[in-house]
Order: structure tokens, then C-alpha cells, then sequence
């Protein structure tokens, strides 16, 4: 019977960070006055996220989400909030598309401090399967732009 | 026990690797994989005996017209049904109750009726039924469960008081393993007036059923979860049932006479079978029964129980997890769920070992928000699983934990 440690790909895909974060999530809770609410689901897995973001003058001056799931999509959701506060909505979408690229697996979007945490969880880019688990926030991050255009 | 390894053998798909280790396949309530005899079976129907049927006058369609139809008297023999035109061929289960639904209940239920399920039904016994009742402004009433995952029968007496027309239940459940007592369940439902459909995707390729002496009206199946194709499966009805109803789909075969403005249908139970039928389908799903039935039902039943026993044993042992379900006597389905570790992470975790469980609801919302839980990791077991799968989850298992900082690595 194998009784090996856990393979370097798994340990890459849980590293402390990313369960920090999914232990201890930051920007917990909801808004009392969020200008955008955005809920989605993956009816897949069953993993939630109720989004709602405070945005003036096309900056987000506050973010808060509420969760449930996986550590890679409460992780991802953590990290992402920290990334937010006080960026204009075109600067949020940029760094959607540099998170969308690091899980197609972009080496350079996986360096981008601009990522801040959110690169350890390049090695969900190995676990294809999981990369709509990583993305479900960043969805209702897009989300919530779309449906007030 | 069953010598599962030995079975293993005459499954092509078991003899491969995932991520350079032997493949345990612990997802059978999903789907199950093929012995050789199916795809043989499929592939020799192919080769020597393929025409629409029921349609052409020369050998190579009558052939085919008799090999679809002996396969339909294989499984009324299997669950031994009322008789082989009780006998419709579906999609599988969720058509099957599909068709109950949009043919049966649609012409028999009334505003202000009752229909009856529980709240372990999985999606396609619980869906049909709520567009149903919302179609003809009738009520759905949704019978609890008890704590550790059966039926609550009080709360099934109240149901029934108020008349149901129609009461639906698994016979086993898929995400708790659960074996309902079903023909106590469709006695109680008969004495007030009800027609009983039985959910019977999980009973079916795991336990004898005998669908008169359970004496419900409607069993539904998928032969996929049976060792047989996808997109196979059947409904089994009392004949007379069949021959009320009026017909699911139009379309060819399932008519008698079409004139501009209306038809005639066709005989049952080829009422419910429009259109070109998947008689490839129906073929490996009767070589999937000779398979099954040269094992013995009652065989698999037992070996399933052990194994099911076994899992939990094993994994009761791990500090931090919570099986879902009965305690005892249980089909071979385990739900559960490990400390903070999600089950989503619990499964790519166990994949990268080879072992494939399925992480989620199990199209049972209703019962995971009973349970308080969003998800739970599910193995389930059939006849090529065995005491060495059992270990290779627990072990991968403790990996997942370490991971997750509950035992040390």
C-alpha cells in the first residue's frame, strides 16, 4: 500500500497561503449599501459567492463577499478582495484577464505582482478541472460590470 | 465476499492507469464501467444485425426487430414485470419519470391535487414532478428524513392524509445509500388512492427487485448505472396504466393511423417509443443483465453491504470525518465528509492517486440542505470494488488530511 507523501503538484496546489486565506477569509461579510451585488454559483460543485462591491466615480472604494466552497474558489475570492479597494473598474477588469491567463497557464501572469497572493494559485492551471473553482469570483467580479452597462 | 479482482478482468476500462496508479473506480452511483460481454454484445449487433425495426419486411430488420424485442423481455424477466409491453424503453431513469409525469400526471392530476416525494429524491425525481404541479396548480409535498437519513414515516402518514395522487420515492438513495422499505412505503400510498412511482436508478443494479411483488405502478431505471450503455433504460409499468395514458412523445412507430388534423396511436408499449428507438442501447443493456444475473443479485447485494461496512469502519477511524446515512443495513454508497477539507478538494486530492469519488450534492439539494452540508465526497461501490479499494481511499484519504495540516505528513 502507497503510503508516499502528497506529490509536489498537490503541495503546489495547497500551499499555506491559499488555506490561510480559505480559513481566514478577508473582506468577509456584505455590504450595507454595495451599488453591486452580484450572486453566482457553480451548479457543478455547488461552490457559492455573493459579491457586493461600493463603487464611486468608477472606483471600487469597498468589496466584501460571502462563501461557500472549495478552498480554491474561497481562497481565490479572499485574495481577490485584497486586490480591489481603491482601483478603478478598468484596472479590475485587467486584472481579471491576467488571473484568466494564469490559469491557462501564462507564465508571466503568473509572476505579475500586480496578482498580489492570487499567485499561489498558479498551480491550479495543472488541475484543469478546478480552474472554474479559481475563476468563480473573478466571474462575479465581471459580472457585476456587465449587468450595470 | 465477491472475488473482485477477478471480475476487474472483464472490465477494459479497469485495466487502465490514472496518473501512474492502478484506476479504483469508487463513482459507480453515478455511472458504472463495461465488461467485455457489453461491448461485444454492442458491437456484434452492429455488425451482424442493424436495421430500424419495426419497420422493414426483410430478414436483416426483422432480425433486428427481434433482437430489440427479446432484449425488452430480458428486462421484464429481470425485475419481473407485469408483462413485456410493460415494458418502455426510455433514456433512462429521468426520462422514464419524465414520461410518467408529462403523460401520466398530466392527464390524471388536478388543481389543487397532491403529489408526494421525499426529500432524499434526487433532481430527476423531484423536478419533473414541481414543473408538473406548477403546470396544473397542484401541491408537492416533500416527506422529511429522519437524522440518520431514512424516510420519516410519520412525516410520510401526513403526507398521505392529505390523498396524494401521486407518491414518488427512491428505492435507494443516492447520496445516503439508504434502502427504503419500499413496498411497506407502497401499501401505505395504495390504501389512500395513490399511484406509486419508484425511483429504481439505485436498486436496480444492486438488489433483486421484483417489481409485482413490491406491486408499485411505475419502476424507472437507467442501465447505465448497470454495467450497460448510456442513454439506455426503461420504464415499467402496470400494462393497464400504460394503455390509459395518452402518449409522451408523437412521432413515428408510436402511431396507428395518421390523418391531416389527429392520429391513432400504436399498441403499448410502443405508444412510448417514438421514433427510431436505441437498440443498441437495449442490446447491451440485456447482455449487462446476463452478466448480473450469471453473478447472482443477491451476490452483489451482499458484497456491496460488506464493503460499505468496511468503508465506514475504515474511515470512522479517521479523526475528523462524518459519514453521512444509516448505520446499518445500507446499500454500498458512502457520503462524507472530512474536517474543513472540501469535498472538491477531497477528490482532485484522491484523483492524483487514481481513486475517482464524486464530490457535490448528488442532484440532491434538498437533502444536502437538510444534512446543513453544501457538499459531501461520495464512494460508492459495485462488484469489481473490493476490501483493497476500501484501503487505497482511507490511505489517500490521510493524505488529503496532511495536506490540510490534520494529521501530520
Amino acid at each position: 500500500m502507497d503510503t508516499s507523501p502528497p506529490e509536489p503538484k498537490l503541495r503546489a496546489l495547497y500551499q499555506e497561503l491559499i488555506l490561510d486565506h480559505y480559513r481566514r477569509p478577508r473582506n468577509k461579510g456584505m455590504l450595507e449599501h454595495p451599488t453591486h451585488a452580484v450572486s453566482l454559483n457553480n451548479p457543478l460543485c455547488g461552490d457559492e459567492i455573493d459579491l457586493h462591491l461600493l463603487v464611486q466615480d468608477a472606483v471600487i472604494r469597498d468589496v466584501r463577499f460571502v462563501g461557500r466552497g472549495c478552498s480554491i474558489s474561497q481562497a481565490s475570492a479572499s485574495m481577490m478582495t485584497q486586490l480591489l479597494k481603491e482601483k478603478s473598474v478598468p484596472q479590475v477588469l485587467t486584472l481579471a484577464g491576467r488571473m484568466s491567463a494564469m490559469m491557462q497557464g501564462d507564465a508571466a501572469a503568473a509572476t505579475d505582482k500586480a496578482l498580489g497572493d492570487l499567485r499561489a494559485l498558479a498551480g491550479v492551471s495543472k488541475f484543469p478541472v478546478r480552474i472554474k473553482c479559481a475563476l468563480l469570483p473573478w466571474n462575479a467580479l465581471t459580472d457585476a460590470f456587465k449587468s450595470s452597462a | 465476499m465477491l472475488d473482485a479482482a477477478r471480475f476487474r478482468a472483464d472490465f477494459p476500462l479497469l485495466q487502465r492507469q490514472e496518473h501512474g496508479r492502478r484506476l479504483v473506480y469508487l463513482d459507480n452511483a453515478a455511472t458504472t464501467q463495461k465488461p467485455q460481454a457489453v461491448l461485444d454484445a454492442i458491437l456484434d449487433y452492429y455488425r451482424t444485425t442493424n436495421a430500424n425495426v419495426h419497420r422493414g419486411a426483410y430478414s436483416l430488420a426483422i432480425r433486428a426487430t427481434e433482437t430489440y424485442e427479446a432484449a425488452r423481455e430480458r428486462v421484464a424477466r429481470f425485475l419481473n414485470a407485469w408483462a413485456p409491453e410493460g415494458v418502455v424503453f426510455t433514456r433512462g431513469t429521468t426520462e422514464a419519470i419524465n414520461l410518467v409525469a408529462g403523460a401520466y400526471g398530466r392527464a390524471n392530476l388536478r388543481q389543487g391535487d397532491t403529489v408526494v416525494v421525499t426529500a432524499m429524491d434526487h433532481h430527476s425525481n423531484v423536478v419533473p414532478w414541481q414543473i408538473l404541479c406548477q403546470e396544473k396548480g397542484a401541491a408537492l409535498r416533500m416527506v422529511e428524513i429522519t437524522e440518520d437519513g431514512r424516510i420519516d414515516l410519520s412525516d410520510y402518514g401526513q403526507a398521505l392524509e392529505r390523498r396524494p395522487k401521486i407518491v414518488a420515492f427512491p428505492y435507494v438513495s443516492n447520496s445516503l445509500g439508504t434502502v427504503n422499505p419500499a413496498a411497506q412505503l407502497i401499501r401505505l400510498a395504495h390504501a389512500v388512492g395513490a399511484v406509486v412511482v419508484v425511483d429504481g436508478a439505485q436498486s436496480t443494479p444492486h438488489l433483486r427487485v421484483d417489481v409485482q411483488a413490491l406491486d408499485c405502478d411505475f419502476y424507472a431505471c437507467s442501465g447505465h448505472k448497470m454495467l450497460g450503455p448510456m442513454g439506455s433504460g426503461a420504464l415499467v409499468a402496470k400494462p393497464a396504466l400504460l394503455e390509459a395514458m395518452p402518449p409522451y412523445h408523437g412521432g413515428g412507430e408510436m402511431i396507428s393511423k395518421v390523418w391531416d388534423d389527429h392520429s391513432t396511436y400504436n399498441r403499448i408499449p410502443h405508444k412510448f417509443e417514438a421514433g427510431t428507438p436505441n437498440v443498441e442501447g437495449a442490446v447491451g443493456l440485456a447482455a449487462a443483465i446476463d452478466y448480473l444475473e450469471r453473478i447472482g443479485l443477491e451476490q452483489i447485494a451482499e458484497h456491496e453491504q460488506a464493503l460499505a461496512k468496511a468503508a465506514i469502519e475504515r474511515l470512522s477511524q479517521i479523526d475528523g470525518v462524518v459519514v453521512y446515512g444509516p448505520r446499518g443495513h445500507r446499500a454500498g454508497v458512502v457520503s462524507f465528509t472530512y474536517g474543513d477539507v472540501h469535498p472538491h478538494d477531497i477528490a482532485t486530492i484522491l484523483d492524483q492517486d487514481g481513486i475517482c469519488i464524486r464530490a457535490g450534492h448528488h442532484c440532491t439539494q434538498p437533502l444536502m440542505r437538510r444534512l446543513n452540508v453544501a457538499a459531501t465526497a461520495r464512494a460508492s461501490f459495485y462488484l469489481y470494488n473490493g476490501l483493497e479499494d476500501v484501503e487505497a481511499l482511507a490511505t489517500s484519504l490521510v493524505k488529503a488530511g496532511a495536506l490540510f495540516g490534520y494529521v501530520p505528513a
